[in-house]
């Protein structure tokens, strides 16, 4: 009795003074560059190859040219299991050690970071993924997400099925799905898609799956039997997208009139299909596979050191060369912030300053290593996304290989929708700040 | 020796109900108390925000579901649900009305929780245990379903979530994303002390006696003039009550913005585990459960790295993830074989053992 009342005593006690010495042991110098990544739970299919693909970068840096500029990068992981509630907790326990940037990787906790960023003086980066809206740098100064917001990438996909029909004038009496997960995220292309549905005469056909049924498609295959649309547009995430394609091949629905967002574009969710996957599409803005100097130079200074938890044999993953893609842009805004504020130890002010003044040219994507892997990224104070051009990749069956060139966004929708939805959140949020932030690219 | 209650005679009535008989509980009360406070001007940020506010809004909603579950023996699943209802009728009065003061607005937002909770409590006369609970569960997947498919309730929001603008209270933000850490504290620990002050009331009174008569056996309190309709619903209503505005506070005192999803049904589980682990039928113990479902992983991922990396040992992000699962799920079976009435019941014996320290007899 006595042992036992004594080792929950010594439990207790433990949890409890280790909880109120909370006092993080960092103050090393450096910049803090925390990264909420996710390699547990339900999506960590997803998430394992992104999160790997941000630290190798970083760490790579770190241990080829001693960090940026001189100052070492401190790279901390937390996990969030993509979850909300763990996210705001990690996003609280990273804010007291001076993060100089936010990746929340979810476009949950994303919308709870955004009126914090300005409060707290965090940039908040949420690549290609969170509130299209907060392209609006006027009404978002805090909040980033280049290099195309959810938009740009549905109005490709109509792109894309205007030109292998023959012209915009054959959507007429076509009939296009959207597959999407019954979220927020899965809900972001609607406004565009009805937008272009009414300007050029196609039908289109709402799939929402919820996301208890991620894995359980069966009935809203049914109802695509039924409809027998001509395209479908997948915007999924997780366990969602191997499903989806699996459905597609097993309903006999024409492979190549699938195509996927970005985010459905991972090398696992195109293998589910198996052999009759080949031909499954999916919007990319990086490219894949691991013939790039930068990752020969990942593989050098992090993988032959052992300093990666990523399996040498996957390296050139979709979602592992995004993760590295997501990491390019931290490391190139906090390259720019030190050109920009000439202090070498940036703060989040600073990189805020520097991702406003983001241009990543040609040239500098070649110094990087990064030829033919990325198209250049400009961001500017008006403009934090920058709708750059993607490209459609597809599946061979072992690998993705790119289609068709890099095509540009149909920005003259898209922008007006954002500019709205922006108005719109601040007239929702009174009180909302307006911009007082300085502003260095123009 | 220090804890007994020689020499403090009860001479009234109302000193023999008290809910604190003894001095030297309500002199530990009254410390506790003033120490919560004082945690506003001493505690650091990270300590405040993802904590103890959480902690003690997870506490509150404990206690609703330990009204039903745990006074009136009326299992229920769909806390979840319920205090999703007072979120987001908060967000539409905050929005509709935006002049009357927040505060008023979270208390009144558990009315309509309450209404609802009573809709869905209406077959629990019928009904009882495990199908109560399957009864229960439909409302949290129907009300879910309600926060993701209704657009009028987030206001036409593009974005399907419901985010807090910014309040005040006496000229300090208390909603918002400019609301300090300390400012949120303050309101959320008040109101909770309140409430819980409430509960306190309602569970020692005749309201909290019917309900206990009809948890060890509604035939016979039925035959002893207690109306089960009306005792059960009211159940649901205060349960449901108190749940949604927990609901409320954790979207705009704590989180500052929600999707639907904040309202799962892992919600629901997370606060009965609360509730069985804290101790059923003890308000107490709800924050005990409170503090060990909620608190407990967050000290581990402290603690953790605090102890591997001396030793060389470095562990990664997801390493201590499932470490805290591990732990916490063998602490939670340790718990229960040790004590299956919950860590009230520990607190009890331990209060027991220190009246007659040192001459245990």
């Amino acid at each position: 009795m006595s042992f036992r009342n004594l080792t929950i005593g010594a439990v207790a006690a433990a949890v409890v003074a280790a909880s109120s010495a909370v006092t993080p042991a960092a103050a090393q110098e450096g910049i803090y560059v925390p990264l909420l990544t996710y390699r547990t739970g339900a999506f960590a299919g997803s998430g394992i190859p992104i999160a790997d693909g941000m630290h190798d970068y970083l760490r790579m840096l770190n241990e080829r040219d001693g960090g940026i500029g001189g100052v070492k990068l401190i790279i901390e992981e937390c996990e969030t299991g993509y979850d909300t509630t763990r996210g705001v907790e990690c996003y609280e326990s990273v804010r007291a050690k001076n993060p100089v940037v936010v990746n929340p990787y979810s476009t949950g906790i994303t919308l709870q970071l955004i009126p914090r960023a300005s409060v707290d003086q965090i940039p908040v980066l949420s690549m290609a993924y969170g509130l299209s809206a907060a392209a609006d740098g006027e009404v978002f100064p805090w909040v980033f997400n280049p290099p195309v917001t959810y938009w740009d990438g549905a109005s490709v996909f109509i792109k894309h099925v205007a030109e292998v029909e023959g012209g915009m004038e054959n959507l007429e009496g076509k009939t296009i799905g959207l597959l999407h997960l019954d979220a927020p995220y899965g809900r972001e292309p609607i406004p565009v898609l009805e937008a272009l549905a009414v300007e050029h005469g196609f039908d289109l056909k709402l799939y929402p799956v919820a996301a208890q049924d991620m894995q359980n498609q069966g009935s809203v295959w049914l109802n695509v039997r039924r409809d027998r649309p001509d395209w479908i547009y997948l915007q999924g995430w997780g366990a969602m997208n191997p499903t989806a394609v699996r459905e597609a091949v097993r309903n006999n629905f024409p492979i190549d009139r699938l195509v996927g967002v970005w985010w459905a574009g991972g090398d696992e969710d195109a293998r589910a299909g198996g052999e009759q996957a080949a031909g499954y599409k999916s919007l990319n803005f990086h490219g894949a596979g691991a013939d790039y100097k930068v990752i020969e130079d990942i593989i050098t200074h992090v993988h032959d050191k052992g300093l990666s938890q990523f399996p040498r044999d996957r390296v050139g993953d979709n979602l592992y060369n995004r993760g590295i893609y997501n990491s390019m842009l931290v490391a190139e805004a906090i390259r720019t912030a030190q050109e920009v504020t000439g202090n070498k130890v940036v703060t989040g002010p600073d990189v805020r300053r520097g991702l406003e003044s983001l241009n990543i040219t040609e040239e500098r994507l070649a110094e990087l290593g990064m030829e033919g892997f990325a198209a250049p990224v400009e961001v500017t104070c008006k403009d934090h996304s920058g709708h750059h051009n993607v490209y459609v990749a597809q599946w061979d069956g072992t690998k993705w290989t790119r289609l068709t060139d890099w095509t540009s966004p149909m920005t003259e929708y898209v922008r007006p929708l954002i500019q709205e939805a922006a108005a719109s959140y601040a007239a929702a949020n009174p009180g909302w700040p307006t911009r007082s932030e300085v502003c260095d690219s123009e | 020796m220090i804890y007994r209650e020689a020499g403090q005679y009860k001479t009234s009535y109302a000193a023999d109900m008290a809910v604190f008989p003894l001095r030297q509980d309500r002199i530990g009360i009254a410390v506790i108390i003033a120490l919560a406070y004082s945690m506003a001007y001493f505690g650091t940020d990270f300590l405040l925000q993802a904590v103890l506010i959480p902690f003690l809004i997870f506490a509150l909603a404990a206690i609703g579901l330990n009204l039903m579950v745990g006074y009136a023996g009326l299992l229920s699943l769909g806390t979840g649900g319920f205090m999703g209802v007072g979120a987001y009728a908060c967000y539409k009065l905050m929005t509709a009305f935006p002049d009357v003061n927040v505060i008023v607005w979270v208390l009144m937002s558990g009315f309509f929780s309450a209404g609802i909770g009573v809709f869905f409590g209406l077959p629990s006369l019928r009904i009882k245990g495990f199908y109560l609970a399957v009864a229960t569960l439909a409302a949290q997947f129907f009300l879910q379903w309600s926060f993701n498919r209704i657009p009028w309730l987030v206001n036409y929001n593009i974005s399907g979530a419901i985010e807090a603008p910014l309040r005040t209270l006496f000229g300090t933000a208390i909603v918002g994303p400019t609301a300090s850490a300390n400012a949120r504290y303050l309101v959320v620990l008040t109101l909770v002390i309140f409430l819980t002050w409430i509960a306190s009331n309602i569970v020692h009174g005749r309201i909290g006696r019917q309900w206990m008569a009809i948890r060890d056996m509604d035939i016979a309190a039925e035959l002893m003039g207690i109306k089960l309709l009306q005792a059960k619903l009211l159940s649901f209503a205060v349960s449901s009550y108190f749940c949604g505005v927990a609901g409320a506070m954790l979207v705009f005192f704590w989180l500052g913005g929600a999707e639907y999803n904040v309202f799962n049904i892992n919600q629901s589980f997370l606060i009965l585990f609360m509730v069985i682990i804290g101790g059923l039928g003890s308000l107490i113990g709800s924050f005990f459960g409170a503090a060990l479902i909620f608190m407990m992983p967050i000290g581990l991922g402290i603690v953790l790295p605090a102890i591997f990396e001396p030793l060389g040992i470095r562990v990664g992000a997801e390493t201590i993830e499932h470490l805290r699962f591990m732990i916490l799920g063998a602490l939670i079976i340790f718990f229960l074989i040790v004590e299956p009435h919950g860590l009230a019941r520990l607190w009890q014996i331990a209060k027991q053992k220190l009246r007659v320290w040192p001459f245990p007899y």
